[in-house]
């Protein structure tokens, strides 16, 4: 490990004045990290109402949902969706979740607020740069939406936007057009935000650590931030030149990703020499890392927390960095699993497994670390805690169908079936959502100085922990069953009998989807009028909590702290408790 | 509230297995000569992955059971021998399974994607569009005749884009939509793609592939049981996507020939 950076508190910027600077144009990495939470919190109001309607219409597929034919007159005349309308909600799910929930939230957000925080240091290495990031985002959200309202409709070809679907223009169907054009520009654009939002968190982790913080002695959260944003800088890095050679085809003629001899909507193309399947590599290149883009902030954000509410060390820090770091280059080797059927060499199928399944180690490790620091703890059931025990058990459900998945001789059954929809939605979906409440439970005291409603807290946990499990499990029942998932309507033989299992689903989902909106009014009247929070209300010992709560301008009110401890000294006898704060002088002594 | 978590964990690890045991939902019958194969490797799957989920989580609500809510005013203790069973369990156990799973698993993969298929297989070539399979015979010439996108025509039926004027290859070749094969033969499907991705899937046969624009892809299964079966795209390919299926029919050989001779006979 090296040397404890030192850098004193120079000044990146003045205090801001006026209402714009403040809150708005501002350059403070906390408002920032703010900004990009609320950004998130649209997107997933926005994702969330279109899987309901997504799963009604699986449910019901004859059944008008009230008022939807006014929104969308093209899309839902009378209010039953059509085929491409529903194509097109399930496009814009998965792009609003992955790119601007997954991947806005734990990272960006979180990240941007206590990344700084957490290594001392008074805000981002480049305040500028942080702010642009978050204004490219909101830009990229805003033209993704805009598809909604221009043109002939939202892209339908989902949020892997296969080639040549996506690359041949409208002759390939409704949304096609100008959608399919304004998806490219909307992801292009955010991996522009991403690779400046992946640069200043690794500057700020290596240049801009206070006095004392070795890199042995920064917090788990911070370590995670740090490794998804080395993931995020190469994969990024690919899927964005990707997207322009997208949009190239697309509007400049050329043809990256289309082959020769095409014929659709009767129309030979005016295209040769490209490759689908060039497309799918440079797309999971990127979309396989981005899966750890999205759940490693929720490792960090779990494996920070559970000691707080264990009263004990995390058991094997040193274990669980070497895991992070593991993970994160094993996740640049396995994206061919995505693409075992692709019609790629079937050779290069077993050379894609096998990485996949070696990833189980780390991740069994990381889990069973986890696990074994509950044994012998005095565990204190606060909402943030439980979500912790939720993250722990969903990520295993998750991860475990992985297994089955990983195995192209299986993939050949189960690929392309809801048995992938349930491995993902659990692992990377419910997990980072987990550790998206996990952390916003926990730091909402820091980031609003108000304490969130435990007992809505827990009323949200629960409904939600059970709700989950009865929307994803059942979806392995029916890949298994050989369900095909991105079907608007079931209307095959073999299918039918599989509909009353969709409608279970159905009911579960706009259950636990309901669940949300406790979680929703619980932050915002926290936000609003809730009860002050103390400086350290959870007694944690990162420097996050050594501020007031919400923190000054600069963090720290002029004085840097000085690091004496790692973030682990829990179960121990301190001043204040069985604990010891990072930047406290005092030595920890045995409990 | 530990206990509480416990228990609800509990019951979701329990009745979530209780239903893959009992085989609620489940594969349909296997009617392929490979089936059993993938069958054999996803029951392995099943059994020792089933074993670690049911352990982890029964381990987490345990803990959660035993060390919430504590007011003995003891201290806190580290798990026994601190974090290297951890590590050996994962490495040793897990490492065991992804051998084991690897090198089951490739050979399996390997018998279907990766062995010629027999040289006295049925040759079939598969074209896909948006939203239907068309299905193409030799004809009594034994030769396909060669395509040319060009002459794609739907109204006239011209679904390969064949040449049948100056092509004496193409001239009795047999298209038609339903997929239909003899029992215990093997067949070879060539995969093309008129337009946009799609896919072959048929749950019976334990088999599925893309087909991907520009290239032709092999495929070759022997179906072992009679009957008619949905072939059904997996591969996202627009607004019909749902709806793109066609059937496949297997029949008994003796069937199978006079039904050839019939299509033939049509030409």
């Amino acid at each position: 490990m090296s040397q404890p950076t030192t850098v004193a508190a120079a000044h990146h910027h003045a205090p801001p004045q006026g209402f714009l600077r403040k809150h708005v144009f501002s350059l403070d990495h906390k408002v920032i990290g703010k900004q990009y939470l609320d950004l998130a919190l649209v997107a997933v109001c926005t994702g969330m109402v279109l899987s309901w309607l997504m799963r009604f219409h699986l449910a019901w597929p004859e059944t008008p949902i009230p008022g939807l034919g006014t929104l969308s007159p093209s899309g839902a005349a009378g209010g039953v969706i059509t085929p491409e309308y529903y194509l097109a909600l399930m496009t814009m799910h998965g792009t609003i979740m992955v790119f601007f929930v997954l991947t806005t939230a734990p990272f960006a957000g979180f990240g941007n607020y206590f990344l700084p925080i957490q290594v001392g240091a008074e805000d981002m290495a480049f305040p500028r740069i942080n702010m642009t990031s978050f204004w490219v985002t909101l830009v990229a959200f805003l033209v993704l939406i805009s598809a909604f309202v221009v043109g002939d409709g939202p892209p339908l070809s989902g949020w892997t936007a296969y080639a040549p679907l996506s690359a041949v223009g409208k002759d390939a169907g409704p949304g096609q057009g100008v959608g399919q054009t304004l998806w490219a520009v909307s992801i292009t654009l955010f991996c522009v935000a991403q690779l400046l939002g992946a640069l200043n968190f690794i500057t700020t982790t290596l240049d801009l650590r206070t006095k004392g913080m070795s890199l042995a002695r920064m917090p788990y959260s911070t370590w995670a931030w740090f490794i998804t944003s080395v993931i995020g800088l190469i994969a990024f890095a690919v899927l964005m030149p990707a997207c322009i050679l997208l949009i190239l085809d697309r509007v400049a003629g050329t043809s990256f990703f289309i082959p020769a001899g095409l014929v659709i909507s009767d129309r030979l193309q005016p295209h040769a020499g490209g490759s689908p399947l060039l497309w799918q590599h440079l797309f999971w290149f990127f979309g396989h890392p981005e899966v750890y883009i999205a759940i490693l902030p929720g490792f960090g954000i779990i494996s920070h927390i559970l000691p707080v509410f264990a009263r004990k060390p995390l058991l094997g820090p040193r274990v669980l960095i070497a895991c992070l770091v593991s993970i994160a280059f094993l996740s640049y080797t396995v994206w061919g699993h995505h693409m075992f059927l692709s019609g790629m060499n079937p050779f290069s199928a077993t050379l894609f497994s096998v990485p996949t399944l070696i990833i189980t180690i780390p991740a069994t490790i990381v889990t069973l670390l986890w696990i074994g620091t509950i044994y012998g703890a005095k565990l204190r059931f606060t909402t943030p805690a439980l979500f912790c025990l939720g993250f722990v058990s969903v990520f295993v459900s998750g991860g475990i169908s992985g297994f089955f998945l990983a195995q192209p001789s299986i993939d050949t059954y189960l690929h392309g079936t809801y048995f992938v929809v349930g491995h993902f939605h659990f692992v990377m979906g419910v997990a980072a959502m987990f550790g998206i409440f996990a952390a916003t439970y926990f730091w909402a005291p820091k980031m609003f100085g108000r304490m969130m409603s435990e007992t809505l807290g827990k009323w949200h946990f629960w409904l939600t922990f059970i709700g989950v499990y009865c929307v994803f499990m059942p979806m392995h029942y029916l890949g298994l069953a050989g369900n095909v998932r991105r079907y608007s309507a079931f209307t095959d033989d073999y299918l039918k009998p599989l509909i009353p299992l969709h409608r279970f689903i159905t009911v579960a989902a706009l259950c636990t989807g309901a669940a949300q909106l406790i979680f929703l009014f619980n932050l915002i009247r926290t936000r609003l009028r809730g009860p002050k929070a103390p400086d350290n209300p959870w007694e944690a010992t990162s420097l996050e909590w050594s501020t007031t709560s919400p923190p000054p301008f600069d963090n720290f009110g002029g004085r840097p702290p000085v690091v004496q401890h790692g973030p682990n000294e829990y179960g121990t006898r301190g001043a204040a408790g069985d604990y010891v704060m990072q930047a406290s002088p005092q030595s920890a002594g045995p409990a | 509230m530990g206990k509480l978590f416990a228990v609800v964990l509990a019951i979701i690890t329990v009745v979530s297995t209780a239903i893959f045991v009992t085989h609620t939902w489940w594969l349909p019958v296997d009617i392929s000569a490979h089936g059993h194969a993938i069958d054999h490797q996803l029951a392995e799957t099943m059994l020792s992955s089933g074993v670690l989920f049911v352990l982890s989580q029964l381990a987490l609500a345990a803990f959660v059971w035993r060390f919430g809510d504590r007011r003995d005013g003891r201290a806190v203790t580290t798990f026994p021998g601190g974090v290297t069973p951890m590590v050996v369990f994962a490495v040793v156990l897990v490492g065991a399974e992804v051998l084991a799973l690897t090198f089951v698993g490739s050979k399996v993969w390997a018998g279907i994607y990766q062995t010629p298929p027999d040289p006295n297989s049925l040759q079939i070539d598969v074209q896909s569009e948006q939203f239907a399979f068309y299905f193409r015979y030799p004809g009594p010439d034994g030769k396909f005749g060669a395509t040319h996108p060009e002459l794609i025509n739907e109204a006239s039926e011209n679904y390969f884009g064949l040449d049948p004027k100056n092509d004496v290859s193409a001239r009795d070749d047999i298209v038609v939509p339903t997929l239909t094969i003899p029992v215990n033969r093997p067949v070879a499907l060539t995969l093309r793609a008129k337009d946009v991705g799609h896919a072959f899937y048929v749950p019976e046969l334990r088999i599925q592939q893309d087909f991907v624009p520009g290239l032709s892809i092999p495929l070759h299964f022997t179906a072992t049981q009679t009957g008619k079966y949905e072939i059904v795209c997996t591969q996202l390919c627009g607004l019909g996507h749902y709806n793109m299926r066609a059937y496949i029919e297997v029949l008994p050989a003796a069937q199978f020939e006079q039904w050839l001779k019939d299509k033939a006979a049509q030409q």
